[in-house]
């Protein structure tokens, strides 16, 4: 009976399931973890006004409650936020020295420019000097008084792309004369026309730059004052809100409204507060970009190699060799790629570059130091082993019938490599490709030496001549992870955004895998063959 | 050629003329001395127990084995007089007048029209109605046109084996061959795709040169006009059908077409 019992196989069936069950959960624990934390980092919590037994206040958002497991009492986190007037944002409060809890009305939660959220209540507005007592417990004069300043805004705006502009200009006739120099032929530095036109912009940059300040001045009059749950005082300027809301008076569709709209800030704007505020766009963009270079330039490169091996090499020691080293390749710490691609992509070929075509820009390097192309190139060796291999298997898979059929009908090695082999290999080359590039794009290491930065001053596409910027720094939604989430100077409050990251991380891999696996499938559809 | 012998006759003009070839694999011999003609426009099937280089021969025909590593071919070829091994052949020639159909049918992933035209789309004919034409005509030359007219542009999978077979067959039609080279195109086929192809094989009869490689006697006696018999890479006896299979001129020779042989 029980002979009859293992040579069925029946545990090893259930061995094989419960091995695989025992992988899903683990990535569903991940997935869920990351879920759970992530997805309800933008709902707007309640605000809670606890007043304690010695009779102070404390408000802010209660994160969580547990026990503490030294001396057995139960005790509650707050998000207290004011960090300029207290220095932490999350504090720790018994639950016995707590006498009451009430969510009043009137509590304000400011998103700020510098320094994290405000919990507090409104006091008065000072609009350019004058207080405007009648404003007070409304959430509509503030609003009232932060688009009031909307004006004063876009002319900051104007001003701040005006003065980019004019530094540009600075910058391209200094590059013209440091050619000149370069090359000997420097103008008289006093009254050459390219230094008569440099000190006009100087001019200019000057006057710019005053106007702005006064500008920036004139903003800073219109303030609001604000009070913290103990009445302490805190003038804070309308330009430094980026967002109030009194989240205990919101209904569901005001809280769903500001969802969406921290949302659409996560997607389309710029980092604040060393990354852990505000958006993410230029770490999306980053990432994205890098990805689709990668691919552009390893897809086609492992392809051919694969070809090659399989098609055209003469089977021998040395392509042997070859298929060893590919197959080892895919081994290797994506970290010694990364030095490598430091070595030969950033200094080697860089710093060629460099020396032939800005040369006049040297000691400042161009093409010699870290930036999206180097990166995708690194990024690029580390996938191609990948392709190669797939390319090969898909090909060798394909019944050798269909390469006799189609030369026996006079087709030659290329025309039947073309028109059957490749669309036939195409589902199993791009299975290899997807897993090449889910891989890629949750790499950090060899990016972290090759380009990858905290904040980028610039994307690597924008309007300026020549449009597309290979040599720029970039950021990258894995860095970023890394960065808020072990560098920041405020870990508990880069938390949340820790979890975005990764949730928005793993989504991008999800779409464009699951755009390969689209394609793949229609692929599949298209060109299986029926092996009878 | 080589010395008269009785049981290998001469073919006067033959289409094919295949004069003392040898062939290694590496080391091992696979045709030792085959000297026979193939006459045009005749049923000429290659008989022999299996392993006795019946495909390896005919292989030789349009040069598949062109694609073998360590294949080593001596002696002479001729096709209309042509040594098709000369160097400045061209085998894509070559291959368009010698079409090929295989012991395990091999379409393409692609619709039934598809396949068809793969050689004139090879060859760089684009011309619609030239496709169109040529579709119809091969299709129906390989009795297969009425079973596939309503779904041409289908995929060419969907087919049952005797129709993948057939289509096959269509293929090598489409590109005008003069000499169609089959390997064992029934073996893998149930008794009615069989009798299917066999008389498809003699319809087409008088119009190509056709060369048969088959492991079933009977066969070989109902549609070819002259029989080679194999063994162990040698011709033993070369003649017109129906005297190969009554009055075989070697012992060897009777003694497979009676199935006396081991
Ligand atoms: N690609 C090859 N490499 C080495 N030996 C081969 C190869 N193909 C066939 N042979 C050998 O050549 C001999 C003839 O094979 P084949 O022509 O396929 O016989 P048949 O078609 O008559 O059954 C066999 O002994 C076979 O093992
Ligand atoms: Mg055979």
């Amino acid at each position: 009976m029980t002979k009859k019992f293992w040579r069925q196989g029946e545990p090893y069936v259930w061995a094989t399931g419960l091995s695989l069950s025992l992988i899903l959960m683990l990535t569903f624990l991940l997935v869920y973890v990351v879920m759970a934390n992530g997805i309800g980092v933008f709902w707007p919590n309640r605000i809670a006004l606890a007043t304690l037994k010695d009779n102070s206040f404390v408000l802010g958002e209660i994160i969580q409650e547990n026990i503490k497991p030294a001396t057995g009492q139960k005790r509650l986190q707050f998000k207290i936020g004011n960090r300029d007037l207290y220095d932490l944002d999350f504090k720790w409060f018994n639950a016995e020295d707590i006498a009451a809890i009430t969510y009043p009305p009137r509590a304000y939660l400011l998103e700020r420019q510098e320094y994290g959220n405000f919990y507090g209540f409104l006091n008065q507005l000072e609009l350019n000097g004058l207080a405007r007592p009648d404003l007070n417990d409304k959430l509509e004069p503030l609003e009232a008084a932060l688009k009031s300043i909307e004006p004063l805004q876009d002319e900051i705006t104007a001003l701040n792309s005006r003065i980019a502009e004019i530094n540009q200009r600075i910058e391209t006739i200094q590059r013209k004369q440091a050619r000149l120099r370069h090359q000997g032929k420097a103008e008289d530095r006093q009254t050459g026309p390219l230094a008569a036109r440099d000190q006009e912009l100087q001019a200019d940059f000057t006057k710019v730059v005053a106007e702005l300040n006064r500008k920036k001045q004139e903003l800073l009059q219109f303030e609001a004052v604000f009070a913290d749950a103990n009445g302490l005082i805190k003038r804070i300027p309308l330009v430094e809100i980026v967002r109030a809301i009194q989240p205990n008076t919101m209904n569901i569709f005001a809280k769903t409204g500001y969802y969406i709209e921290r949302l659409r800030e996560l997607f389309f704007a710029e980092p604040r507060e060393s990354n852990t505020e505000g958006g993410l766009f230029p770490a999306i963009f980053g990432t994205i970009m890098l990805i689709f270079l990668m691919s552009v330039l390893s897809f086609p490169l492992g392809v051919i190699g694969g070809i090659y091996l399989r098609e055209y090499a003469k089977d021998g020691i040395l392509v042997r060799m070859v298929r060893i080293a590919v197959n080892n390749l895919a081994g290797i710490p994506s970290i010694v790629y990364g030095i490598f691609g430091l070595g030969f992509f950033v200094y080697g070929i860089g710093g060629q570059i460099d020396q032939l075509f800005f040369a006049e820009r040297l000691p400042a390097p161009t093409f010699g130091t870290g930036g999206i192309l180097w990166a995708s190139l690194t990024l690029g060796l580390l996938t191609v082993p990948v392709v190669i291999v797939a390319t090969e298997e898909a090909l060798g898979a394909i019944p050798p019938g269909i390469r006799e059929g189609s030369q026996a009908l006079a087709a030659t090695r290329f025309q039947t490599l073309t028109r059957l082999l490749l669309p036939m290999a195409s589902p199993g080359i791009l299975t290899g490709f997807i897993l090449a590039m889910a891989r890629a794009a949750g790499e950090v290491a060899p990016l972290m030496i090759t380009g990858v930065v905290k904040l980028a001053p610039a994307l690597p596409i924008d309007s300026s001549f020549p449009f597309l910027h290979l040599n720029r720094k970039f950021m990258h939604l894995g860095f970023h992870i890394y960065d808020i989430g072990f560098q920041s100077p405020n870990v508990e409050a880069a938390k949340p955004m820790v979890y975005v990251t990764t949730l928005l991380l793993i989504l991008i891999v999800l779409i464009m895998t699951s755009t390969a696996i689209y394609l793949r499938n229609k692929m599949r559809a298209r060109y299986s063959v029926i092996d009878v | 050629m080589s010395a008269i012998n009785p049981a290998i006759v001469t073919i006067d003009n033959p289409q094919v003329e295949i004069d003392n070839l040898n062939l290694f694999y590496g080391e091992s011999q696979a045709l030792k001395n085959v000297s026979f003609g193939i006459p045009q426009f005749n049923v000429t099937a290659l008989i022999g127990p299996s392993g006795c280089g019946k495909s390896t021969l005919i292989r030789c025909i349009n040069r598949m084995n062109d694609l073998v590593d360590n294949l080593r071919v001596e002696g002479l070829i001729k096709i209309d007089g042509e040594d098709i091994n000369h160097p400045s052949l061209d085998v894509i020639e070559l291959r368009r007048k010698v079409g090929m159909v295989f012991q395990k049918w091999n379409p393409f992933p692609k619709s039934i029209y598809e396949n068809v035209i793969y050689g004139l789309r090879i060859a760089g004919i684009s011309n619609k109605e030239v496709l169109d034409a040529t579709v119809e005509k091969s299709l129906q030359k390989a009795a297969l046109w009425n079973e596939v007219k309503d779904r041409l542009h289908g995929s060419a999978m969907g087919l049952s084996g005797g129709q993948m077979q057939r289509l096959c067959i269509a293929r090598t039609i489409a590109v005008s061959p003069e000499i169609i080279l089959m390997d064992e195109p029934c073996s893998a086929l149930d008794p009615r795709s069989t009798a299917h192809i066999e008389d498809l094989i003699r319809e087409l009869q008088g119009e190509y040169t056709i060369i048969i490689v088959t492991h079933n006697m009977q066969q070989a006696a109902r549609i070819s006009d002259y029989t080679a018999y194999m063994y162990l890479g040698e011709l033993i006896e070369y003649g017109p059908t129906n005297k190969l299979f009554t009055m075989p001129e070697r012992k060897e020779t009777e003694d497979y077409i009676t199935g006396r042989f081991g």
